[in-house]
């Protein structure tokens, strides 16, 4: 069996061009990457229709290394891209892959944007805790006390809980896995890619070269187990005492709901000027 | 036509006959008549007619008008309007639009131009058609929203960071904005690249009597698109005039596009050899080409010993005031760029060589005048004198007209 998972993941990366790859020894941001190709070879989406946005950061690096329609955009603006490239053409697949300096700091305003228009974008948002490409300062995402470069002493500033955030703002389809179900991953990203609206899925990933040695979390290994033994799926906390739901990542999907989506709408409303119009 | 739901069965044929048919379609429809119209309705009605399918924009004084009219005309055409969170969204919107195949424009002002000038820089690293219409108010920052002044010449060229040669056309009347508009277009179109048009504050609301043309005779660009199969697509295959053909999203060439400095094939290289052909591909498809890309109109200057050097506005004023001066008997003329950069060195070095003084008035602290004093470098060529206000006001032909008697 394990011949076939890779021959797959070969077919859909660009070889020839860009490798090897930036990534750190131990990154999550591969684990996406394979589990967003075979969730794409699963689901037999045609290659040509989908386009991969990207903004600044190391998992928006993504993009370079997979054969589809790729776009390598500004930091936090991946959304914005996004959003024109979905605007014209409709029928396009447009999976906006993006982190948490990315998308929720310089990009924010464009992600609680993007939700209330309930455009159907899918956002893979890999939250990692920390600015990893420009080394290891604190982003929206590093937890209460935690360290980083920016925050030698520990980051006294309160964390972004990105899957509220999207919520909040309007997000149609939110979901929460973590690097290590890679099995949980594929299907929610195939729930998102399906969903005919906004989706964002949040993937808690290791960073363990920065992240990690910053904050003592050991290797790889154990940032992989603490994924594991620190996350609960959603269907399990009503059965669970509240202490031992307290300080988990809490997986699943966390709203599924159909409501108008933006390119539907624009494109009834050009129906409506032009039927009033005669043109 | 834009905004396609579903996904078009056979091959698409490339935009010219779908530009022509929505010219066909909008020529039936348009009346030939004089209207009464503002800067701003004609840099929306040139959009329209150059067969622009995608405006995304955010409310800004005094330009507006631009993003109200497309609100009414682009779902119409087929067209996409959309009002986006800010400036920043906007010149993204426009950019990701164009590489999906879309003629895209953004309209703003100086505050948010300041804010694009990131994503300007993108599109031209990127090699992505878009225009970008900046109605001038004057600044620094909030400044006089309603106000006139010239005070993003340079930033038009300048304003994003690292060397990115520039597309600029300003227009000094209401019909002109209209072609321009159409030529910002095309030329975005032909040389890939983000074209900036500036227009004065006064010329964006003001009304004037202009008689559009008949669509038919509207000359349209498009994009040059490859006729390789996808494999043999290079993103950046630039010709002889360093222009390069463009695939669109969708079309099966899945090709990379970044903002990190990249190869042929649109790849990011941190290889000097690669980085140098880029950077010379950007800088000479400007420069080599600079027969096709600069115009300026030249008034008067036959006989003339005192030149006068305006673009927008102030030149409306100079031919004022040099009819007036004229009619005293001094030999006054007006050099008028229509395209700011690249800048028009040879007509304004034959202009040093035949004239005794230059006056430049413009509505800023000196910008332009830097340009003509970058040229003088004879001391046989004429004197340079600038001429400059930033109040909020214009200059009058009187004003002008006070110049020119002093040095003559």
């Amino acid at each position: 069996m394990a011949t076939i998972p890779q021959r797959i993941i070969h077919e859909y990366l660009r070889h020839d061009k860009k490798f090897p790859h930036v990534w750190c020894a131990g990154c999550s941001n591969g684990i996406v990457l394979g589990a967003i190709i075979r969730t794409i070879a699963e689901m037999q989406l045609d290659r040509d229709d989908i386009v991969m946005v990207s903004g600044i950061g190391c998992s928006s690096r993504m993009p370079v290394y997979i054969d589809l329609n790729t776009l390598h955009t500004l930091h936090g603006r991946a959304i914005a891209y996004a959003t024109g490239v979905k605007l014209y053409k409709p029928y396009l697949k447009v999976i906006v892959v993006t982190g948490d300096g990315d998308c929720t700091a310089i990009g924010g305003n464009h992600l609680i944007h993007a939700a209330r228009r309930n455009i159907d974008l899918t956002v893979i948002l890999i939250n990692n805790n920390i600015y990893g490409m420009t080394g290891g300062q604190a982003s929206p995402t590093t937890p209460h006390e935690a360290f980083a470069t920016t925050a030698p002493y520990g980051n006294i500033e309160p964390d972004f809980n990105v899957c509220n955030l999207a919520m909040g703002a309007g997000a149609s389809h939110v979901a929460r896995t973590t690097a290590f179900h890679t099995q949980e991953m594929q299907q929610q990203f195939k729930d998102a890619i399906n969903h005919p609206g906004f989706s964002l899925v949040e993937v808690i990933s290791a960073c363990p070269v920065i992240y990690g040695r910053l904050n003592k979390k050991g290797g790889a290994p154990q940032m992989m187990k603490e994924m594991r033994d620190n996350s609960i799926p959603l269907t399990a906390v009503d059965k669970l005492p509240p202490e031992k739901v307290e300080g988990k990542i809490i997986r699943g999907t966390l709203r599924k709901e159909v409501r108008a989506e933006f390119s539907d709408e624009y494109e009834k409303l050009i129906q409506r000027v032009r039927a009033k119009e005669g043109v | 036509m834009a905004l396609k739901k579903t996904k078009p069965q056979i091959e698409e044929k490339p935009t010219k006959e779908a530009q022509e048919s929505i010219i066909t379609e909008l020529a039936a429809k348009r009346e030939r008549k004089i209207v009464l119209m503002q800067g701003n309705e004609a840099v929306a009605y040139g959009a329209l007619d150059a067969g622009v399918d995608f405006f995304a924009g955010y409310p800004i004084t005094p330009s507006t008008e631009i993003a109200e009219i497309l609100s009414v005309e682009m779902p119409k055409r087929n067209g996409v309007f959309v009002q986006m969170e800010d400036e920043i969204a906007s010149i993204c919107a426009i950019t990701g639009a164009s590489l999906t195949g879309a003629k895209s424009l953004t309209a703003t002002s100086g505050p948010g131009f300041s804010l694009m000038q990131e994503g300007i820089g993108y599109a031209k690293i990127t090699e992505t058609p878009c225009v970008v219409v900046n109605v001038q108010r004057m600044g620094p920052s909030t400044g006089m929203p309603t106000s006139p002044a010239q005070g993003d010449i340079m930033q038009a060229k300048w304003g994003s960071h690292g060397d990115s040669p520039a597309i600029v056309l300003y227009p000094e009347s209401v019909k002109e904005s209209y072609e321009l508009t159409i030529r910002a277009v095309n030329l975005a179109e032909k040389y890939r690249t983000c074209v900036i048009l500036l227009l004065d504050e006064v010329i964006g609301h003001m009304r004037e009597a202009v008689c559009l043309p008949d669509l038919a005779n509207v000359r349209v660009i498009s994009r040059i698109k490859p006729n390789v199969p996808p494999h043999w697509y290079k993103h950046y295959d630039e010709n002889q005039k360093y222009l390069s053909p463009l695939a669109s999203y969708g079309e099966g060439y899945r090709f990379h596009v970044t903002g990190l400095t990249h190869d042929a094939h649109g790849f990011p290289t941190n290889k000097a050899t690669e980085a140098h052909d880029m950077m010379e591909r950007l800088r000479k498809k400007i420069s080599f080409n600079i027969r096709d890309l600069v115009q300026i109109e030249s008034h008067k200057m036959e006989d003339a010993n005192i030149a006068i050097f305006a673009a927008g506005i102030m030149s409306r004023a100079a031919k004022a005031a040099i009819a007036m001066a004229r009619a005293e008997g001094i030999k006054v003329g007006l050099l008028r760029p229509l395209t700011i950069w690249p800048f028009p060195d040879d007509a304004v070095r034959k202009m040093l060589r035949n004239v005794e003084t230059v006056i430049v008035p413009e509505l800023n602290q000196g910008q332009m005048i830097h340009e003509i004093q970058r040229l003088t470098k004879d001391k046989s060529d004429g004197n340079v004198i600038s001429l400059q206000r930033v109040n909020g006001t214009l200059f009058s032909p009187q004003d002008i007209l006070r110049k020119i008697k002093e040095v003559s």
